[in-house]
């Protein structure tokens, strides 16, 4: 097979969408349908947020659009006032990839949720992150089912007792950061429902991204798996759980920095006491490294239990997106040959009754 | 090559020329004998000669299966004639056999009479306790009600190929040119296309491309100089509607609408497919056209192919996903999404043997009832059903039509057998093609004065809602799967709005104005109706011909329309006493059709992988003009 190198420019995730001076407050984000997620839900933080936050861009409003998948999240587009597809359980990263590619003025989110992006929707996940057509895409982890009232999810712990798993659930989570980097996605960050400011900062840096942005929200479940991340939210145990991850700064937390991650064997990455380490050992955060095993060890701190979760942004780097390639040929295949119709219908091997 | 060259294939004859009206010649190998290129090849002479022709592909799902068995039998039929023909032919006066296993698989289809070219080479004893034969078919007497021309091909092919330096494999690969090469002599086809294609098609490998015009040479000059043919035969050219032909399959024809919808819509085209027997050609051939606008998608799998092409639709591009049986369970899903936020969506099926993986590579028409029923919910999709190879291209922009201009998906039924089968097609003039540009949204249009955009509100003659593309100002808004408001668009769980919403989505369909059904009754006295749909038009026209040629009446109804149908088709049906439906399923179309008008229709129906043979069905047709027991007890 012959390969073509496709010499694209890697340029900023919304720089075909138009903007405007006026771009509105958050108030002109909201839809006037009523919001019915469950009293105390993590979507509404996050649902908050997102009004908040997009005025920042500066985009026009009729230029953003919001395709959700099924599930509580996915309801979100309902409630922005931009244009919105509430769309098939799981679908939504394919649905989007047809609007993306065929729209490159548009800001395009996918809202999707664990059970959405991670189970029924696996697939069409793994290869939009792959292909990283130019999307943002807010995957919505609460570790479990709700729309449907409370089965375990593909995140959700081991032996978790649920409606259809009154032994224990079997199944061996997903970690989805550790997921979409083995799918090649070239932009993978992660905040806390809670953590507005967080959450906006990766929020602005996936929009500015150009190519596949996948972003995990760990967001409270009240009903039917509350205080999930509690733990990452209490003052006494947050700030030895959490490891903010900053761009060209070590890599420690604690109260008082006194953890930082360090290099282990085999290429990975390990948690030790600060006092114990030599300064120099200490990862400095550096997202935009081309190699994803560093992103994946920084995953790979995490264990489900919470004990060392990362946040912000694991990895950022450039690589032509599947939209700008699929139009470049177009576009290449229009400049180099008109379209005649004619032409083709008659071919080159004709005869002439009369 | 030289000009010269190539009419020394025009050598003069001592044989004796016999005039005939049709011929059906078959090619049969092995898979790896380049059987279906052959067939092409002898096709396009045919077609430049001016006969009128139907063809019918023939072979196994495998790749390569085991050389030399019955399951690696390739094979390829072609029909030409002086005079416009429908069908590709019910048995091959001809059979061509490269093998012993071509042999024994298709001798049973020549009728007594019928000429059997084998290649003799072939018939060793290995080959022979390979496919079962205990004798040998060419020593015994088996093939003598046959006329049977005995010719070493592999070895005067690789004669023939010595001055090429080409290793003996080789040179025999090239032996299905010799058999093209006489039988292109004993029909006195023009050779200059075979012979500029060869060239073309090798033309990074100058050896092969010689190896292959001095093999198909040496098969013309082996019918001209050995005096084992004795008589040649001429075909003239057919007189068809004046104008330019060209030669086309239905997938090409397909792939062809699916381009003229892009520019007659002025829209850009999202082509989303994944791979699957026999649809893929769409998708390679319109991957070929990025030039006028359109967009390929090989997905990841079928769901993500045609999510792709209703997100673009959404978008405002013209979606379209092409797949097969298979695949369209897959998409259902989206589909009935597709009826839900009534956007428009061509969906391609081009059916196989079913169910399951069933036939990949045989025709089949068992998916009318998945197409029509085959969702959750009342889902109501518009059918159309093209009925020969050429006619894709015209189906293809009526599904456009449809789609675009009530917001709908629309299903397109092609099959095996036309999507691979060709004929001649006379080229439209793009002139005189439909105008399919559509309007949409730029105003809002809410009803209650509230200065918003409903994304429900409907046309009040077409029912289709108005079509507002992100990016407009002012008209955002939301849709989805879950039920709407009729009109705003909001998610209701109002029973009322249900119920009208329900019935709306149905009228909607109901409503499609489509062409009315047109009789084909020469006589105007015929008591039968032979009615049909999709591909088997050639086979049931060409039964109907043969019926009236007996001397006895009968009509034909052929529908492209099956939801909805045409208006006219009630009163048609009624107006026979009986009306016969051959289908290459259980009796879909028939179920649909006693269901609405409550008509007994008589249902035949055959599923064995292969079109109707015109002989079974003039039968067929004939037992129940002539059978004096009126309605009743017939079958």
């Amino acid at each position: 097979m012959t390969a073509i190198d496709l010499g694209l420019p890697a340029l900023g995730g919304l720089d075909d969408v138009p903007t405007t001076e006026e771009p509105g407050k958050a108030k002109d984000y909201k839809s006037d349908q009523e919001v019915r997620w469950c009293p105390g839900c993590g979507d509404y933080i996050v649902l908050n947020t997102v009004q908040s936050f997009l005025p920042s861009l500066g985009l026009k409003r009729e230029n953003i659009v919001f395709v959700s998948g099924i599930g509580c999240s996915s309801r979100f587009p309902y409630y922005m006032n931009t244009y919105g597809m509430h769309s098939i359980h799981g679908r939504a990263p394919a649905i989007a990839t047809g609007l993306a590619t065929s729209r490159p003025d548009l800001s395009v989110w996918v809202v999707t949720g664990d059970g959405d992006a991670l189970s029924i929707g696996g697939n069409h996940l793994i290869h939009t992150l792959r292909r990283n057509v130019n999307l943002t895409i807010l995957l919505f982890n609460n570790r479990i089912y709700g729309l449907t009232k409370g089965q375990y999810s593909p995140t959700s712990d081991q032996g978790m007792v649920t409606k259809s798993t009154p032994m224990g659930s079997v199944d061996t989570p997903f970690n989805p950061i550790s997921l979409a980097l083995g799918a090649e996605a070239t932009f993978v960050g992660r905040a806390l429902d809670s953590d507005k400011k967080g959450l906006s900062e990766v929020l602005g840096a996936a929009a500015a991204h150009r190519g596949s942005a996948l972003v995990e929200i760990y967001q409270n479940c009240p009903i039917f798996n509350d205080g999930a991340f509690d733990v990452l939210k209490d003052k006494d145990e947050a700030a030895s759980r959490l490891i903010p991850l900053r761009s060209g700064e070590p890599v420690t937390f604690g109260p008082q920095g006194e953890y930082a991650v360090v290099r282990s064997g085999f290429g990975g990455l390990e948690v030790a006491a600060t006092s114990e380490v030599a300064t120099a050992d200490i990862v400095t955060h550096d997202p935009t490294i081309d190699d994803p095993a560093y992103a994946f060890a920084l995953s790979r701190l995490d264990d489900q239990t919470l004990t060392h979760t990362p946040t912000g942004i694991f990895r950022q780097v450039q690589r032509p997106t599947y939209d700008d390639a699929a139009r470049e040929q177009v576009s290449k295949a229009r400049h180099d040959k008109p379209a005649d119709l004619q032409a083709v219908l008659t071919g080159n091997d004709t005869w002439t009754v009369s | 090559m030289t000009t010269d060259d190539s009419t020394a294939l025009r050598a003069s004859r001592s044989t004796e020329v016999t005039r005939l009206e049709r011929v059906v010649v078959r090619f049969a190998g092995d898979s790896g004998d380049g059987m279906q290129l052959t067939g092409d090849r002898f096709t396009s002479e045919a077609a430049a000669f001016g006969n009128d022709l139907a063809t019918l592909p023939n072979f196994p799902a495998e790749i390569r299966a085991p050389q030399g068995t019955l399951p690696g039998v390739s094979s390829f039929q072609l029909h030409f004639a002086d005079y416009d023909i429908l069908t590709p032919g019910d048995r091959p006066d001809v059979l061509v056999a490269m093998n012993p296993a071509a042999l024994k698989s298709n001798i049973g289809d020549v009728p007594r009479g019928g000429t059997v070219i084998v290649n003799t080479d072939e018939f060793t004893s290995r080959n022979l306790t390979k496919v079962g034969y205990e004798s040998d078919p060419l020593s015994d007497e088996s093939l003598e009600p046959y006329t049977v021309h005995h010719v070493a091909m592999s070895t005067l092919t690789k004669g023939a190929l010595e001055s090429t330096g080409l290793g003996k494999k080789d040179a025999e690969r090239a032996k299905n040119m010799f058999a093209l090469g006489l039988l292109s002599w004993m029909y006195h086809r023009p050779t200059e296309g075979t012979e500029r294609f060869l060239r073309e098609k090798f033309a990074g490998k100058p050896v092969l491309a010689e190896a292959n015009v001095l093999a198909f040479r040496a098969g013309w000059n082996y019918g001209e100089t050995t005096e084992s043919f004795a008589t040649t035969y001429e075909v003239a050219p057919a007189s068809l509607p004046s104008g330019t032909y060209r030669q086309i399959t239905g997938n090409l024809a397909l792939a062809y609408g699916i381009l003229a919808a892009g520019q007659q819509s002025e829209l850009p085209v999202m082509f989303g497919s994944y791979p699957i027997t026999p649809a893929s050609d769409v998708l390679h051939e319109i991957s070929k056209h990025k030039n006028f606008g359109v967009t390929t998608f090989q997905a990841e799998d079928e769901i993500a192919s045609i999510g792709a092409a209703l997100g673009a639709s959404y978008g405002g591009a013209l979606g379209v996903t092409s797949t097969s049986g298979p695949g369209v369970a897959l998409k259902s899903e989206t589909v009935g999404f597709g009826v839900m936020t009534e956007l428009p969506l061509i969906v391609i099926d081009v059916q196989r043997g079913g169910p399951s993986t069933g036939l990949p590579t045989k025709t089949e028409q068992a998916d009318l009832l998945q197409a029509m029923h085959g969702r959750n919910g009342e889902s109501p999709v518009p059918i159309v059903a093209p009925a020969s190879p050429g006619d894709c291209f015209d189906a293809a922009l009526e599904a456009a039509r449809i789609a675009l201009t009530y917001r709908t998906p629309v299903f397109l039924l092609s099959d095996g057998a036309i999507a691979n089968g060709s004929e001649p097609w006379l080229i439209p003039n793009v002139e005189t093609l439909p105008d399919l540009r559509v309007n949409f949204a730029t105003e809002p249009n809410a009803t209650d004065g509230s200065g918003e955009f409903w994304p429900y509100v409907r046309d009040t003659e077409t029912l289709a809602r108005e079509w507002a593309l992100p990016g407009t100002p002012d008209l955002q808004h939301r849709i989805g799967g879950l039920e709407k408001q009729d009109g705003a668009g909001n998610i209701s769980y109002d029973p009322d709005n249900h119920e009208r919403m329900v019935r709306l989505r149905q009228a909607k369909i109901d409503g499609i104005t489509v062409p009315e059904a047109t009789v084909d009754d020469p006589t105007g006295d015929a008591s039968v109706l032979a009615l049909g749909w999709g591909s088997t038009y050639g086979p049931i026209g060409a039964a109907c011909r043969r019926v009236r040629a007996a001397g006895l009446p009968i009509a034909q109804v052929h529908l492209r329309h099956l939801n909805p149908l045409p208006a006219n088709l009630g009163e048609i049906l009624a107006a026979y006493d009986r009306v016969v439906l051959p289908e290459m399923n259980l009796g879909q179309l028939a179920q649909l059709l006693r269901a609405r008008y409550l008509v007994d229709i008589i249902s035949h129906t055959k599923v064995a992988g292969q079109p109707f043979k015109a002989e079974e069905l003039a039968d067929t047709f004939t037992d129940i003009i002539t059978s004096s027991n009126g309605k009743e007890g017939h079958l």
